[in-house]
């Protein structure tokens, strides 16, 4: 493969990929805290 | 009492097994192979930036507002828009009537596949008399005296049965439960797949055709409406589904993040399939001498280059038979998680209107869309109407109610109340570009879709035949004309609910 396939390749999992497991790590941490502050309510 | 999703895991998997479905593993792969390989990533990810994210998150926003799918937000608008409500559900009803026709051809290899396993009988190194012997043949879509497929026919009983069983639950006995299950395996067996795949001799071959970029291309403003086309109807935006499912959620739930979410692993699963179907088709360019194109860009790819494909990874009969299942199952969960949504959307709308307990109007669509189903089953229906249809329904009504959508929600109802409701409860928020974008950028990339799919449309008559011309004219603009005419009975009659009254 040459780089240029290889370096869009990379890119374009990357994007993706990259920005659905941010956006669910985000999700996870959001709804821990909400649980969390939940809890102390209490 | 409204029912609500379970949990906010059980909305995304519905809502990106909605958005996910056959489409993906052939559309995305072939869009980016003819519209410059890697460099078609860039008008890609813009698309997926300013329209796809934009619009999932006010479709989501607007339905959970008004706590109704499709009709009651076009008509919340103004009363008269209520028709384009209407036209937008019956979208998902008509796609639904030859989308499980294809699902059905997954669900006949998957008993082949076993067949083989079984050594019943030995196929997948040679698909091609299977799929002539599934599909039939007929001269042209006139051609309805052709005959009618029996495996298509007794396979989309099952497709339609199931897609009955799910719906007829509701959302979270039903549609959640499901999608709890088939999205997630869906999403790992892809990947087992794609790993697989990858493993191949000749798939760099693939994935340089794929991914090589062609920088020359990027400045063609054609690549930039098909990026556009590509990622707007891959998120299944426009036909009522994310409404719908917005309006089930928890009025303090995440709007923008769970957007986000949904539009990445959609888009997660184009990359991967495209991934999957370029090393695939580079190994049997490597072994076999074929061409990229040889199967066609369509469904011809999953159904015949990848039975090929499998006969060829092992010589155990047995592995290869399983493999196929395996394979063909896939195709069927993603095609199934789709379709519910697709019934889902116009059950929502219809029980918002009328006063009908949701078992019985399943049960009355299932049968609707069943006998719709059984035209496509004919030869002549697989084989040339159901492309004539998914090219007016799927490419100028869809994008078309799109825009209509977009610009009446943005300019009646207005993007700062909606944008501040998606925020409240959300994981992050949107800032005012989201405004820009609704009001100015996204209604004007739609428009040049619609008006680039109606010019392609027209052009296409000039080089067709007589025969070809009255097809078109016939089971494209009449079955348009259908669900125009379809919409207007709905829309003349009364609400029925009390829900409406308040």
């Amino acid at each position: 493969m040459s780089a240029g396939a290889i370096i869009m390749m990379v890119i374009g999992l990357g994007t993706v990929w990259g920005g659905a497991l941010i956006t669910i790590l985000i999700a996870l941490a959001t709804d821990k805290k909400n649980k969390l502050k939940h809890e102390s309510s209490k | 009492m409204r029912e609500v999703w379970q949990s906010r895991k059980g909305f995304i998997f519905a809502a990106a097994g909605a958005a996910i479905g056959l489409g993906n593993l052939w559309r995305f792969p072939f869009q980016a192979y003819k519209n410059g390989g890697g460099a078609f990533l860039l008008p890609y990810f813009v698309a997926l930036i300013t329209c796809a994210i934009p619009l999932m998150i006010m479709e989501y926003a607007y339905g959970r507002q008004i706590r109704g799918g499709a009709v009651k937000a076009f008509s919340n608008l103004k009363k008269k828009y209520e028709i384009f409500g209407w036209i937008q559900v019956m979208i998902p009803i008509v796609v639904m009537t030859y989308y499980s026709t294809i699902i059905s051809v997954s669900v006949v290899f998957m008993v082949y596949s076993l067949g083989h396993a079984f050594g019943i009988i030995n196929w997948l190194s040679d698909p091609g008399p299977i799929m002539g012997m599934v599909a039939g043949s007929a001269k042209n879509a006139l051609d309805l005296g052709a005959g009618i497929s029996i495996y298509i026919l007794i396979a989309v009983v099952f497709v339609w049965i199931a897609n009955w069983l799910i719906v007829k639950k509701g959302i979270s006995g039903g549609i959640e439960k499901i999608s709890n299950i088939f999205t997630p395996l869906l999403m790992v067996m892809i990947v087992v797949f794609m790993i697989n795949a990858i493993r191949l001799n000749g798939s760099a071959i693939g994935l340089e055709a794929l991914f090589k970029p062609d920088f020359s291309k990027i400045l063609d403003p054609g690549i930039w409406v098909s990026a556009y086309a590509q990622v707007f109807f891959s998120t299944t935006l426009a036909v009522g589904v994310m409404i719908a499912y917005g309006s089930y959620l928890h009025e303090k739930a995440d709007i923008v993040n769970s957007a986000f979410i949904t539009v990445f692993l959609n888009s997660s699963f184009d990359l991967a399939a495209g991934v999957l179907v370029f090393s695939t088709l580079g190994y049997l360019v490597s072994t076999m001498g074929v061409e990229f194109t040889s199967f066609g860009t369509g469904a011809g790819v999953a159904f015949i280059a990848f039975p090929i494909a499998i006969s060829t990874m092992t010589s155990n009969v047995v592995a290869q038979g399983l493999l196929g299942f395996v394979f063909f199952l896939c195709l069927f969960i993603a095609g199934l998680t789709s379709s519910i949504s697709m019934l889902e959307s116009f059950a929502t709308a219809a029980l918002d209107k009328f006063k009908i307990s949701r078992e019985k109007l399943v049960t009355i669509i299932s049968l609707f869309g069943f006998a719709g189903s059984a035209c496509f089953a004919s030869y002549a229906g697989f084989n040339y109407i159901l492309d004539i249809v998914d090219a007016y329904v799927g490419n100028i009504v869809i994008a078309g109610l799109g825009l209509i959508e977009v610009v009446l929600i943005s300019y009646i109802y207005g993007t700062k109340e909606l944008r501040q409701q998606a925020n409240e409860f959300s994981d992050f928020k949107v800032g005012k570009w989201w405004d820009i974008l609704l009001k100015y950028f996204t209604p004007l990339l739609l428009g040049a879709v619609v008006v680039t799919n109606i010019i392609n449309l027209f052009t296409g008559l000039l080089s067709m035949d007589v025969i070809g011309v009255i097809a078109q004219i016939v089971f494209g603009w009449g079955i348009v004309l259908i669900m125009i005419g379809a919409s207007i009975v709905f829309y003349k009659r009364k609400w029925t609910t009390s829900v409406n009254e308040k």
